[in-house]
């Protein structure tokens, strides 16, 4: 279902594979509650983040509010450029919590040592959103170096590298712990597995180094391995390739690859490289799934503090993350069309953004969905 | 586990560290050549042809330098792992070769796979220090690829982060490994970097790092790389996130044009191909490993079994690599002569082998250069 939110527009055939329910196939559908939804409005966590957060999310609500989507924001203007936030991000959790389902844009993460650590990572450590879902594909209309991409990344989000744990044995020796466990690596196989399935994929490459990491990312790998099995019979093709390889292999040939799995911190360079051979982070849609909880947010994560306040943002990846959260609630017909009409204005090639080598505003290029619509 | 951690004294500890190793710093040496050149006025270098194709373009590298009169004499060694003390290790007279010359060039090794077996590369590395790795990436005129204009120096950290190898089970089906980074080597990469960029004409040093999720590691990292920077007051230096670099260098890599970047270990190692996947792949790019006691230049690509022996291989990789160790050597002339022959060559494109889309053999196309150098 989440490559309709890429190719509504162009491949309406596959529609009819796709059920209100797939993002949360995989694993075993225990929600104890449903989205908030009172009178048939659902309520849902706004985030807008740091940098051009602001711009691309009100180009959202401007544009739920033209086709009269049935959501009501609930926002929270956390931002995490000073640890002064925290009370703020705290009652944006426990708004999530209630409401399951949220957008968001990306929030600042200090480098220093002494600033607070990730809260986006924090995020999708607590909600467990252990599913990083990001699709990478040519647009029609906005032609890049490479021609026929067409690929999902599914990263592994809550461990690895960004356990978080690094402490310093001596003065000038460092360790960073990387956490890898068996029943992580299987959930986010058989997510992808189910993935691939539920969207017509026929090919799911796990991206490792277990050549270095043997033990760890071994893990990884002979996990996926074995849940790979499960899937034979169906269909599915399976391989696997190291991190290197995949990255030489991406700026060269993409159209090799279909579903990518991966550990965390191979996700963060891969979907980097993925938006840059598509046309950049400002198109590039994603979102971060868990068992109770799903988190919408642009698939190459930036803040983008450059051009922040100057109307310059690409709200591409924005709105379709946001058109993946409608079909996540169910409501197809009006992420179609708000995907439809983004997809439409980009082709024809009149407004688009500097990223996209055009003049226009956010404002201009959201005012021209709008028209559409 | 949002509060902010109490690192405040951790980051004072590193910073301390920083303080007691400055002497440390000031005195490396930052692994120029020092080779002197035997009583035949040339310069003796172990040459290890390796494995596969090997041998081959060993041999093409070989006439090509005869054909140039570089003042070069080989000792060609094998590093065939034998049996010591119920150990596979590389044979002394390799290691002493490699000692006494502190220059190597080497074609592809293949590492058996399997249990217990070290990879070999893992082991030159080790047993010589190579603390950085070189990585330039330049467009090869002749060979097409989306991209034109590529021409990014990445310096790789060699020896610890992701690779330190230190992995266990904790219980079963819990992993951790280990990336382990240290001031000393930190510092040490980060002055090779700047002493790179110095002798290149680079006038900037960036530093790729993930230092907003991994604040200490990366962060510790970042800070040498700082603390260098203030001993080169003539060259530039920022910071910059791994995921940016990524995006940039893959939308538009031109503006890397003017930088080396300096990486740990793990981010070079996929940024330097991801670089070669730009210009076409590992066969055009030459990579040099260097130690403090001994640098080796090698070819990256893979001993490609399936066409050894039939003389269909490339040996631009190897080549280019051997030119980077006559640069490291200051043997800039012959460099700067090779290299236009070899790069006429490919850019004329009638005498390239068939990775390049070509039909010449190896010794066509070696044969093609040595006519440029005995013409020129």
């Amino acid at each position: 279902m989440l490559r309709n939110a890429l190719s509504a527009a162009t491949r309406p055939a596959l529609q009819h594979s796709r059920t209100v329910t797939t993002l949360s196939a995989g694993f075993p559908k225990v929600a104890q509650r449903l989205p908030t939804k009172y009178g048939g409005v659902y309520t849902v966590t706004l985030i807008p983040g740091d940098g051009i957060g602001g711009e691309i999310t009100d180009s959202v609500k401007e544009i739920f509010e033209h086709v009269n989507a049935p959501i009501e924001w609930e926002q929270y203007n956390v931002s995490g450029v000073s640890s002064a936030g925290e009370d703020l991000f705290k009652q944006a959790m426990e708004s999530l919590k209630r409401n399951r389902v949220g957008l968001k844009g990306i929030l600042f993460t200090p480098i220093s040592q002494t600033g607070h650590i990730s809260w986006n990572v924090a995020m999708r450590q607590q909600l467990d959103i252990y599913a990083s879902v990001v699709m990478c594909k040519s647009l029609p209309g906005f032609p890049t170096r490479h021609s026929n991409v067409d690929f999902a990344i599914i990263r592994e989000n809550t461990e690895g590298e960004y356990s978080g744990l690094e402490h310093q044995s001596y003065p000038g020796v460092v360790e960073s712990l990387k956490v890898s466990t068996r029943a992580k690596a299987e959930r986010i196989a058989r997510f992808a597995f189910d993935f691939a399935l539920k969207n017509n994929r026929k090919k799911v490459t796990c991206v490792h180094k277990a050549n270095i990491m043997k033990l760890g990312d071994g893990l990884f790998l002979n996990t996926f391995r074995r849940i790979a099995e499960e899937y034979k019979s169906l269909g599915i093709v399976s391989n696997d390739m190291i991190i290197d390889n995949t990255s030489m292999q991406l700026v060269a040939k993409p159209g090799q690859f279909d579903v990518m799995v991966m550990p965390n911190l191979y996700g963060a360079i891969i979907s980097n490289i993925g938006a840059a051979l598509v046309g950049g982070p400002g198109i590039v849609p994603g979102c971060n799934i868990g068992r109770d909880y799903a988190l919408f947010e642009p698939g190459c994560r930036h803040v983008a503090s450059d051009i922040m306040g100057t109307n310059r943002a690409n709200p591409t990846a924005m709105v379709l993350s946001a058109t993946m959260m409608l079909r996540h609630l169910g409501l197809d017909s009006i992420a179609n069309s708000i995907a439809s009409a983004t997809f439409d204005v980009i082709n024809a090639g009149e407004v688009r953004t500097a990223d996209m080598g055009g003049a226009a505003t956010t404002s201009e290029f959201t005012n021209a969905i709008i028209k559409k619509l | 586990m949002l509060a902010h951690r109490s690192i405040v004294g951790v980051a004072q500890g590193a910073f301390r560290s920083a303080q007691s190793f400055r002497q440390y710093a000031s005195a490396s040496p930052t692994a120029a050549f020092a080779g002197h050149k035997g009583s035949n006025g040339k310069y003796t270098v172990t040459l290890i042809p390796g494995d596969g194709i090997g041998p081959e373009i060993s041999e093409s590298v070989k006439d090509i330098y005869a054909a140039a009169n570089v003042p070069i004499e080989w000792e060609e060694v094998s590093v065939t792992p034998v049996l010591k003390g119920g150990k596979t290790v590389i044979p002394d007279a390799a290691i002493n070769s490699v000692k006494k010359n502190t220059v190597a060039l080497k074609g592809p090794l293949a590492t058996p796979i399997g249990k217990g077996h070290v990879s070999l590369n893992l082991t030159l590395r080790r047993t010589f220090k190579l603390f950085a790795n070189v990585r330039p990436c330049v467009s090869i005129k002749g060979f097409k690829t989306p991209y034109d204009n590529v021409n990014t120096v990445l310096i790789r950290e060699n020896t610890e982060g992701e690779y330190s190898g230190i992995e266990h089970e904790i219980v079963d089906g819990v992993v951790q490994s280990i990336k382990l980074i240290t001031w000393d080597a930190s510092e040490r990469v980060a002055r090779y970097a700047f002493h790179y960029a110095q002798a290149s004409g680079r006038k900037r040093v960036t530093a790729v790092h993930k230092a907003n999720i991994m604040k200490m590691s990366d962060g510790m990292f970042l800070s040498a790389c700082r603390q260098v920077s203030k001993d080169f007051p003539g060259i530039a230096y920022d910071e910059d996130l791994l995921d940016r670099v990524c995006l940039q260098i893959v939308q538009n890599p031109q503006p890397y044009s003017n930088r080396v970047m300096v990486m740990p270990n793990l981010y070079g190692d996929i940024l330097s191909d991801m670089c070669a996947g730009l210009i076409g792949g590992l066969g055009l790019t030459p990579s040099g490993n260097i130690g403090r006691d001994a640098s080796i230049f090698e070819a990256v690509h893979g001993s490609a079994p399936d066409i050894a022996g039939m003389g269909l291989a490339n040996p631009t990789a190897l080549l280019l690599s051997s030119l980077m160790m006559l640069r490291h050597m200051n043997l800039n002339e012959h460099a700067a002569k090779i290299e236009e022959a070899a790069l006429s060559t490919i850019a004329e494109g009638k005498m390239i082998t068939g990775d390049l889309g070509g039909k010449a053999s190896t010794m066509e196309y070696t044969n093609a250069i040595i006519n440029k150098l005995t013409k020129a």
